[in-house]
């Protein structure tokens, strides 16, 4: 179950394709309100919590906690959906990938890892960590 | 403009089908409209206001308006999912309360049993959301399940209290001979069930089935006028809730909201409730509504539901006694219509006498439309016979 599963591939539009672009090459941006430093989720052009425009991606070191998980079909072709919250504060949407599904619990920590979408794309996933990477990293 | 006494529920009518091979989603809408007007004593020819959600086929009411050949002079296609026909019914109100109609006619129908589909929503891509969440294979089960675990992590709420919410519904399915499941279960039965996505069990899931009803709103005037106990609105409300930029949580719904401003409006509290028809598209929608509505403590659900405590005639609180959506119907996929007609049953004497709630005056309906872990609509009603 440690294989990353290839997922239905996400539909950009002109709001969002700078997120998949940076996605493809590995990269995990999350957009930050510069009016209130607030980051959100899902990725706006306006922020949802002040309502300025002035907002920008960062890129984000993926990292984060479950917040809560569903193990789907386990009789067949099990898998884990989830919402993770984010170091930056914002909860997503997500799947666990996990060598063993009864290592996941809420609250275990996560990092941001990329499964192939689609041709020519990936999106992100977590995996689980035991500890937060050094500051020196 | 309160809509406190505005209005009555004047005709209702429940499709009896739980499958539907031979007939098309139109003709669905047209019986139970043809039911719901007849048991009002009114026909078409009486309908000046329509009211359909995304179930109804075509461009929101007017393909049905010109399929039942009326001409209504108030439409609203308002689409919440499972909530919209409560939706309909607070927006009937408003109309009347406005002059703007006299009889409104709501109807919900489809056959997601015959034709396979699972799930209320219409997903293109211009849907915002899709994208951050498709490619994570979200389904109906998963999404309520996330809200299940979290709710088991922040209070300790068991899959056994859940299987209880089952096993009253199939009490009170037993007596229903429509019901789509019958037999009665037990906490074991849930618990022995596959495991759809954890925590749910298959028994704590709805069924999904063809069928349909309908809501005959009116003056209450004119409900009189037409012979029938007078089923009045005494309350209503709606709200929505979503992940909110972000900040989810998943320890609480809608129905906090919509509950406090239908239990305002009517100016009673849960205590007065004697007969409550609550969403079930699973078990833990029936115990977050329960608490958030205020019938017990944030946290409590679980002891509240546990021990047979929904079973009419022996629990506490009366709910759900056509067997709901997790054992009679889930017509289209939203059960919204059917919660509204079970409670018009028990304020009017006319559910079945071995589930029937002695005298009961007022009465609550509940539904909730999209999913608890990500967006939905809740909406409350509280009815109350004059």
């Amino acid at each position: 179950m440690s294989e990353l599963p290839l997922l239905t591939a996400p539909e950009p539009n002109p709001e969002t394709v700078f997120f998949w672009e940076q996605a493809a090459l590995k990269k995990f941006f999350v957009k930050t309100c510069n009016d209130c430093s607030q980051a959100h989720w899902y990725p706006r052009a306006r922020c949802p919590f002040c309502e300025s425009a002035n907002t920008e991606w960062r890129e984000s070191a993926g990292l984060g906690k479950i917040y809560s998980f569903s193990l789907v079909s386990p009789a067949k072709a099990p898998y884990v959906i989830a919402f993770v919250s984010l170091d930056e504060g914002p909860t997503l949407l997500t799947n666990i990938i996990a060598p063993d599904h009864a290592d996941i619990a809420i609250g275990h920590l996560v990092r941001v890892a990329f499964a192939p979408a689609g041709q020519n794309m990936s999106i992100p996933v977590f995996t689980l960590v035991t500890e937060r990477p050094s500051p020196a990293l | 403009m309160s809509i406190r006494g505005v209005a009555s529920i004047a005709g209702i009518f429940e499709h009896p089908l739980r499958k539907a091979l031979d007939k098309s989603v139109a003709q669905l809408h047209a019986e139970v409209a043809a039911g719901a007007l007849a048991d009002a004593g009114l026909s078409l020819r009486d309908v000046d206001g329509y009211f359909c959600a995304g179930d109804a086929p075509g461009l929101g009411p007017l393909s049905m308006a010109e399929y039942l050949n009326i001409n209504p002079r108030f439409l609203n296609s308002t689409d919440t999912g499972g909530s919209s026909y409560l939706i309909h019914v607070i927006s009937a109100a408003q109309a009347i309360a406005a002059g703007q109609c006299n009889v409104a006619l709501i109807t919900l129908a489809g056959r997601p049993r015959s034709e396979g589909a699972v799930g209320t929503g219409v997903r293109g891509n211009a849907q915002p959301d899709m994208q951050w969440e498709s490619p994570y294979r979200p389904s109906v089960a998963n999404l309520y399940a996330m809200f299940a675990a979290r709710h088991m992590f922040e209070f300790g709420t068991t899959s056994e209290q859940l299987a209880w919410i089952k096993v009253a519904a199939s009490h009170h399915a037993q007596h229903n001979p429509h019901a789509m499941l019958r037999e009665t279960v037990t906490v074991e039965d849930v618990l022995n069930s596959p495991v759809i996505a954890s925590p749910l069990h298959r028994l704590d899931c709805c069924v999904v089935s063809d069928g349909g009803g309908a809501i005959v709103v009116t003056r209450p005037e004119l409900a009189r006028e037409l012979g029938k106990p007078d089923i009045r609105l005494r309350g209503g409300g709606a709200a929505v809730k979503h992940q909110a930029g972000g900040k989810l949580d998943l320890t609480f719904t809608a129905a906090v909201r919509s509950g406090e401003a239908a239990f305002t409006e009517a100016g009673v509290t849960p205590a007065d409730i004697r007969y409550a028809s609550i969403y079930d598209s699973f078990t833990i929608t029936v115990l977050a509504q329960l608490e958030d509505l205020g019938f017990c403590a944030k946290g409590q659900g679980g002891k509240f539901v546990a021990d047979g405590a929904l079973i009419a005639g022996k629990g506490r609180l009366a709910v759900n006694t056509d067997g709901g959506g997790l054992c009679n119907n889930h017509p289209a996929n939203r059960g919204g219509v059917t919660k509204i007609i079970e409670a018009v049953r028990q304020l009017r004497g006319q559910a079945h006498p071995l589930v029937q709630v002695p005298d009961c005056r007022l009465a609550l309906a509940q539904a909730m439309g999209g999913t608890l872990s990500t967006r939905h609509v809740s909406a409350t009603l509280i009815l109350e016979r004059m």
